[in-house]
């Protein structure tokens, strides 16, 4: 750790991998409602669970891109944060409000919650992922101004890297389509456009540059490649993300209002939408085969390696799977949809940000050269469990979904199996998934316990790459 | 990549071709927004009744069981044509039809998904009913393939 400020990256990690935790436990209470249909009724409905395992996530990776912020810019900047103290402020502040809201959910009955936030006034709520109160709205709004004004006058006062501007472009577009979160016309069809502004711009836009910069930098420091090689990588993915996937919204306004052009353009674009997934994968070996150390840290690798592999495999061949629209057509809202969300966001988002805590963790710990073998082992473990877990989480709901568009979209009217007939079934394959859900929750127990192991990796573990060895 | 293809020109692309498509796309936006909607989404008949019932809607996150026009959870059925589906695409069969469903919640069948009572009044049933068949009315290029949603 080159600056004595990026050490408040600390509690964010921290934090974000509690909320984590917390995320998994009401996944299974959902794996589970879904097979034994009233287990918790009616103290957590399924809405309730559901609505606290998506909103655990979306906070918990904010915390995750601003632990990774406030670690990589002072760095990249080669300057201290500007104030230290601003980013322990919001971190109470975050903190705070998102646990706050997350008792609120469990503890307050929906319609309640709304009315004592004054939800009336500016009517935002009962819309998916964007259920938080206004109020909470604003303070997610706020805490990220004040973010941005901290990174910022941190980036612009140092030396500018690409890496610093990508992630602060990609940041500074969070907050900006944020805002989109506040528009709620009473029209239906509106409505839902302009929401996706918020969840697809963000996933498949903007998010993707933070996961770039991010990545760029852990491959920066953990290969020892030229920073002009791994910026123009750089570049060209983020451009290939911005070119398929601004324009590849558009498959999701095939069947909620938009007109026929949208069927072309939401499926030509979005069919490249891959590409940008897939040079990721390329980017990530690359340099790891042109490396110019053996970083001690091989488990920070592994992370690297992995998020690019899976993020493409979960939102490039997921996503690709069901996204031409006489496809869409059978598939949308079917099982189809949550097996593509579960290995996407597990791939690209979840699996960046434990990235970059493998590789800033245990250098914050007084661990330059990385935790010690054992430690790594075991989150080698964890890696493992928890990805095969994902894939498997993955594949039995995509033959749920199989299933069910086959029972029930295929046929004629009349013919077709209900939803309930057809959730009956396809049991089978929920209780695996919940199997499977166990196993990622042990994955999750193993990664937490390789923290807890003491020792460092040490320097001598470093022997001279490939690339020093031709020179 | 070649040393012909520097850095500058991938900023180039980045630059270029990002501004290039956040104009297309807000000009798409503007022609949907502006030219196609109202002929779709039976705007005249986007009544005061029914913007109550959305507001129903949202207030007892219906979402987070039932999907919309496909959007939402998967946990319980799909909406958009339940006017239809359950109602017979009449809207006094309709009415009548969801006032029974919501008051005969939760069916407390063990081992059943459950649908809590939301304790909603006769008005708010009857505005949530309007809502919906407004809904099932929108274009949505034809969407869903059958009855079942």
């Amino acid at each position: 750790m080159k600056y004595e400020s990026q050490r408040v990256a600390m509690p964010y990690f921290i934090f974000a991998l509690i909320l984590f935790a917390g995320q998994i436990v009401f996944g299974l209470v959902m794996g589970l409602q879904y097979v034994v249909g009233d287990f918790l009724f009616p103290e957590i409905p399924f809405n309730v669970a559901r609505m606290v395992h998506t909103n655990l996530l979306i906070v918990w990776l904010l915390f995750g891109f601003m632990g990774a912020t406030y670690y990589l810019v002072p760095e990249e900047a080669q300057t201290e944060l500007y104030s230290p103290l601003l980013a322990w402020i919001l971190f109470w502040v975050f903190a705070a409000a998102g646990t706050l809201t997350i008792l609120g959910y469990l503890f307050v009955d929906y319609a309640t919650l709304a009315d004592i936030t004054m939800n009336k006034l500016l009517p935002t709520m009962g819309r998916e992922f964007l259920e938080q109160p206004t109020i909470t709205k604003i303070g997610i709004a706020l805490v990220v101004v004040g973010f941005l004004f901290n990174i910022m006058m941190t980036a612009l006062s140092g030396r500018k890297t690409v890496v610093n501007i990508v992630l602060v472009t990609g940041l500074i577009g969070l907050a900006v389509l944020w805002l989109f979160s506040f528009y709620n016309p009473s029209n239906l069809t509106t409505d839902k456009y302009f929401w996706w502004f918020v969840v697809h711009l963000w996933v498949e836009g903007v998010w993707e540059l933070i996961m770039g910069a991010i990545l760029a930098y852990v491959l920066i420091k953990i290969t020892g490649v030229d920073r002009e090689v791994i910026e123009k990588w750089l570049y060209v993915i983020i451009a290939m993300a911005l070119i398929t996937g601004i324009i590849g919204t558009g498959h999701h306004f095939f069947w909620i209002g938009p007109p026929e052009y949208w069927l072309w353009l939401g499926s030509v674009f979005s069919a490249l939408e891959p590409l940008p997934f897939f040079m990721m994968v390329l980017f990530a070996f690359t340099m790891i085969n042109r490396r110019k150390r053996n970083h001690p840290n091989k488990v920070a690798a592994l992370w690297a390696i992995g998020t690019a592999v899976m993020a493409f495999l979960g939102a490039g061949v997921w996503g690709f799977l069901h996204t031409l629209a006489p496809v869409n057509y059978y598939t949308h809202g079917s099982q189809i949809t949550a097996a593509h969300g579960h290995m996407a966001f597990y791939g690209a988002y979840v699996m960046i940000v434990l990235t970059i805590i493998s590789y800033a963790m245990p250098i914050m710990r007084g661990r330059p050269y990385g935790n010690s073998n054992t430690a790594q082992i075991v989150e080698m473990w964890g890696f493992w469990l928890m990805t095969i877990s994902m894939v498997f989480i993955t594949l039995f709901l995509t033959g749920a979904g199989i299933l069910q568009i086959w029972l029930q979209r295929i046929p004629e009217s009349g013919e077709a199996l209900s939803f309930m007939a057809t959730q009956d079934s396809i049991a089978l394959f929920y209780w695996m998934r919940l199997i499977s859900g166990c196993f990622f929750m042990a994955g999750l127990v193993v990664y937490f316990g390789s923290f807890l192991i003491k020792g460092q990796a040490s320097p001598a573990e470093e022997v001279r790459g490939p690339a020093t060895q031709d020179a | 990549m070649a040393e012909r293809f520097t850095k500058s020109m991938a900023r180039n692309i980045y630059l270029g071709g990002s501004t290039f498509f956040v104009l297309l796309f807000l000009v798409l936006t503007f022609d949907t927004q502006s030219r196609a909607m109202p002929e779709r989404d039976n705007r005249d008949q986007l009544t005061e009744q029914v913007v109550r019932g959305k507001h129903v809607w949202e207030n007892n996150n219906c979402v987070g069981c039932h999907s919309l026009m496909g959007e939402g959870a998967y946990f319980a059925p799909e909406l958009a044509n339940v006017f239809d589906r359950r109602g017979g695409a009449d809207s006094e069969v309709f009415k009548a039809y969801m006032n029974a469903w919501m008051n005969a919640m939760p069916t407390n069948m063990p081992g059943r998904r459950q649908m809590p009572q939301f304790n909603l009044t006769d008005q708010e049933i009857e505005d949530l009913a309007s809502f919906l068949e407004w809904t099932s009315k929108i274009d949505d290029n034809g969407w869903p393939p059958n009855i079942e949603g």
